[in-house]
């Protein structure tokens, strides 16, 4: 069969897209249409029942669910503590190893391990350096700080619970923003410093007037890209505290996920989840419109 | 004297290095050594990094007894099934993309900008009912499928980029020579792709071999777990079997901490780019 030249220039883009096309349509876009309709419904997981759609209801359920309020507060404070906190030390580290003669490598290498390790690995690793009263860090407080004379209970009130997950939160995203930051550092021209030192600038001033300012744009793709992986905090709470005691500690997806998945209110969780997807929508789209090129949201 | 002060100075800043070293890696010789003691229930008082008498002991019990073996080729299934295919398909998109022209072509980019900023978590209970539907729960075909799709936004975005930021030249070479796009495509435009797509196979790889809350949404099935999700599980059942379970952890970390060494270039140059311009 021969098939004209500019009929097969019409198809080939298609035939090229069609199995991206096909996982894309069935596996994301399908599950997202379903998701919002879901989102409107009472939904009702057993065959013989029919749903019942109730408008905007889960969403004003959302808003006005205690549960939900505090699980929204809980992920906006991870978020206020967790992004300066690696922000500040990755900046710390960065600037730190830019400083070393030699064996960067090697210590960006160490720095970066909890970057490259699975969430349920050191969720679990944290859990265990957190048990109480027998774990680790309990060990180190009482017999060698002397911080406090008896062991704390950590998962049993909301405020000491959340501290292994923030730590975490911390601890394992250093690396990676560190590693941005030395790149963007290492684009700094050496000249501009140099003539600073000469003009009798310290390093104090020269990294506050010359090397802050350069790199300011890869500090902001920072913030923000936290910021989102802030919001998207689940399996660390999942697994070290569940979301208690009593679901103090939920986060929103955490919640959503015991909603769906343990009540089997598919509807409202889906409201929940949508929720948050709009959150993080919104933010994506302000990055992308004010700071940055779209092919630079890469994490 | 100001050689003196600079060795002084560089003495500090080596040791805060090192302190700083120490902190990001101590929960790992922390699982190390326990994993290499013998039945630990509970911490020894004092607790010691350096086990008295070390034993591969947990090792072999995770391998053989506890199924780990099992996980391990269960998590290589699926991690390189998925891969190959997300890579593939959004390769061969993402080739589409750069070089045709075709209808609503910008929208439908678009669309696939939109689709990857949505997390995947937010649509994970209508893919519940999909996999539910297609037949796909307890099975790793299940985990295989919605990887592809999850994979597919991301590498096809990161692929467009460097497709177009090569010269057209050559290709059109081959066209005028007669060679058609399909053998464009594989005999010249993949091999020069080579470094890129070797950056997205190890990030998408990585992101397969790790991925939990899917796979914890459909497996039920022990036969069917996959690392993660069986070290959970193994956790929540034997709990004080703490041993035990760094030693699973141990063996699903190993494979990454391989890729990431022999591979670290590929790590740096993917992310410090932010893609590939």
């Amino acid at each position: 069969m021969n098939i004209g030249f500019k009929t097969q220039r019409k198809i080939l883009p298609f035939i090229f897209l069609l199995p991206a096309l096909v996982f894309f349509i069935v596996f994301q876009i399908y599950p997202l249409i379903k998701g919002l309709q879901m989102s409107f419904y009472n939904w009702e997981l057993l065959p013989g029942k029919t749903s019942q759609f109730i408008g905007l209801q889960n969403y004003i359920n959302a808003f006005t669910d205690p549960i939900f309020l505090r699980a929204s507060k809980n992920t906006l404070y991870y978020a206020l503590v967790t992004v300066p906190g690696q922000m500040i030390l990755a900046m710390i580290a960065a600037v730190l190893l830019n400083a070393l003669p030699r064996g960067r490598g090697f210590f960006r290498v160490l720095y970066y391990i909890p970057v490259i390790t699975s969430w349920v690995i050191v969720s679990l690793l944290i859990r265990y350096l957190f048990q109480s009263p027998e774990g680790l860090i309990n060990y180190f407080l009482t017999n060698f700080l002397h911080i406090t004379k008896t062991p704390i209970l950590w998962m049993n009130k909301a405020s000491t619970a959340f501290i292994p997950i923030l730590i975490l939160g911390i601890w394992k995203g250093i690396g990676w923003s560190m590693v941005i930051y030395l790149a963007a550092l290492a684009g700094v021209p050496k000249e501009l410093q140099e003539a600073a030192s000469i003009d009798g600038a310290n390093s104090w001033q020269n990294y506050w007037r010359i090397t802050f300012p350069l790199i300011s744009p890869t500090i902001v793709f920072t913030l923000v890209m936290l910021i989102i992986g802030g919001f998207n905090v689940f399996i660390s709470v999942y697994l070290i505290t569940g979301g208690g005691p009593m679901q103090q500690t939920e986060v929103m997806l955490s919640y959503a996920y015991h909603q769906a998945f343990d009540y089997l209110d598919f509807g409202y969780g889906a409201a929940l989840t949508y929720t948050m997807g709009a959150i993080i929508i919104i933010l994506s789209i302000l990055q992308i419109k004010f700071f940055r090129k779209p092919q630079e949201i890469y994490a | 004297m100001r050689l003196k002060a600079k060795y002084c100075q560089n003495t500090i800043l080596y040791l805060i290095a090192i302190v700083g070293a120490i902190a990001m890696i101590f929960p790992f010789l922390w699982m190390i050594s326990n994993s290499l003691q013998a039945h630990i229930f509970v911490i020894e008082y004092p607790p010691k990094l350096i086990p008295d008498h070390p034993t591969l002991d947990n090792f072999i019990r995770a391998w053989t007894s506890n199924n780990f073996g099992l996980y391990f080729l269960n998590s290589s299934i699926v991690a390189s099934t998925a891969t190959i295919g997300a890579v593939i398909c959004s390769a061969m998109a993402a080739y589409a993309f750069a070089r045709f022209d075709f209808k609503g072509k910008e929208i439908l980019f678009t669309v696939f900008l939109l689709v990857l900023m949505v997390p995947d978590i937010v649509t994970i209970m209508p893919k519940f009912l999909l996999a539910k539907t297609l037949g796909l729960r307890n099975s790793l075909w299940g985990l295989i499928l919605f990887y592809i799709g999850m994979n597919i936004s991301l590498n096809t975005f990161l692929l467009r980029g460097f497709f177009e930021s090569q010269p057209k030249e050559l290709e059109e070479a081959m066209v005028i020579d007669g060679a058609n796009p399909f053998k464009v495509f594989w005999g010249l435009a993949i091999p020069l792709a080579a470094p890129a797509l070797a950056t997205v196979t190890i990030f998408t790889f990585l992101a397969n071999w790790d991925e939990f809350i899917w796979a914890l949404t459909i497996i039920d099935d022990q036969a069917k777990r996959t690392l993660p999700i069986a070290i959970y599980s193994f956790q929540g059942q034997h709990g004080t079997e703490w041993g035990l379970t760094f030693a699973a952890m141990i063996i699903a970390l190993i494979p990454v901490v391989l890729i990431f060494i022999s591979l670290q270039r590929y790590f740096t140059g993917g992310l410090t780019t932010g893609a590939f311009k």
